[in-house]
């Protein structure tokens, strides 16, 4: 593994036109942060376990705009039936990426399950979800899934397990809701 | 056993604009479930968890979409950290949920959920509603749903038994 967790973000965001995105609690939050914050962005505080369906709520809610979740593996492993219900209802619009350093970076990098070899991506696989990768270098094909690639895809992105400078978004979730609306109309 | 009340909290689903609707299914909840997936211009999701629930309501609002949750009592159980996200962000929620464990309870098991249910909500900021008869289950939807969407808050209706009206386990395996 060599990939940077904030690099890899912040190329995942570059040109990030009119996506809509969802960041799950943790370091994926301070990621996206890094990356620049954006009104069009909501990165959760708490509500562990739930990025996914926030991303499937939203993807459902706007089909014609593109629908990003980015989340950590932890947080994903707290909510594996939510791939079971996302591969229910097809949304063509919604992409799930984890950036994945196989630990809980928020409480002392105890490592997660996908350390022990969880395949996070099988789960996605057998979910029916359409496309489901891993990748431990080439973030060109990940791109794709998240801009153009009818979905609903999954990609793990293997990344080092680094310590680093907390990025913090604001943290009033009324504020952070309210321009998510705002900036989308609604 | 079969009553209009599943009918009259369809038609406030309808007329308050609610397009996604996320459900963990119940036995009380079979008419509305079959209602909402029949009709075309509404989603109905079905849940792994009711857990899942809450941020499928959040998303959906997020992105300009009206949603409610179904569920039964023990479900409540299942959502209890996630409602903080509700509360925080001030997200409109409104659960529509069919008891268990209490009048005419069949399975032991049952109780604990059934008689915590309306304690844990309120623990948790959520306004209860008790619809105790038939005949004010709407009434008690509609204002919930007012109150959720035009006052953003978190509302959840709560079915009593005695209105499902089932008794025995045979019965509800041969609804």
């Amino acid at each position: 593994m060599s990939l940077h967790r904030r690099e890899v973000v912040k190329e995942l965001l570059r040109e990030r036109k009119d996506l809509l995105v969802i960041a799950g609690l943790g370091s994926t939050a301070w990621d996206i942060t890094a990356a620049g914050d954006h009104d069009l962005s909501f990165p959760m505080w708490g509500a562990m376990g739930q990025a996914a369906m926030m991303g499937l709520g939203l993807a459902l809610a706007q089909p014609k705009r593109r629908v990003l979740v980015i989340t950590g593996d932890g947080e994903m492993l707290m909510g594996l039936g939510s791939l079971a219900t996302i591969g229910v209802q097809q949304p063509a619009n919604l992409t799930v990426v984890v950036i994945d350093n196989e630990r809980y970076g928020e409480t002392g990098m105890q490592r997660t399950h996908t350390a022990y070899g969880v395949d996070l991506a099988g789960v996605a696989t057998a979910c029916r979800f359409k496309n489901a990768t891993t990748t431990m270098k080439d973030l060109k094909p990940v791109r794709e899934l998240v801009y153009q690639t009818p979905g609903p895809n999954f990609a793990v992105v293997k990344v080092l397990d680094e310590k680093l400078p907390l990025v913090l978004p604001p943290q009033d979730g009324i504020e952070l809701k309210d321009r998510f609306r705002r900036a989308l109309r609604v | 056993m079969q009553t209009e009340w599943p009918h009259d909290i369809y038609r406030e689903l309808v007329a308050a604009g609610v397009r996604v609707v996320g459900y963990v299914p119940d036995a009380g909840h079979k008419r509305l479930i079959e209602l909402c997936h029949e009709d075309r211009n509404m989603r109905a999701v079905p849940l792994s968890t009711e857990e899942e629930g809450i941020g499928l309501v959040a998303g959906a609002w997020l992105g300009g979409e009206r949603s409610v949750l179904l569920m039964q009592s023990s479900g409540v159980g299942n959502i209890i950290n996630v409602l903080g996200m509700v509360q925080v962000c001030r997200f409109p929620l409104t659960m529509i949920v069919t008891m268990r464990g209490e009048q005419g309870e069949f399975n032991s098991w049952q109780v604990p959920m059934g008689q915590s249910t309306a304690r844990v909500l309120e623990a948790m900021g959520v306004a209860v509603r008790q619809a105790g008869e038939a005949q004010t289950v709407a009434g008690h939807v509609s204002a919930a749903l007012r109150k959720a969407f035009e006052a953003t808050g978190a509302e959840a209706v709560l079915i009593n038994q005695s209105v499902i009206g089932i008794k025995s386990f045979q019965e509800q395996r041969s609804q």
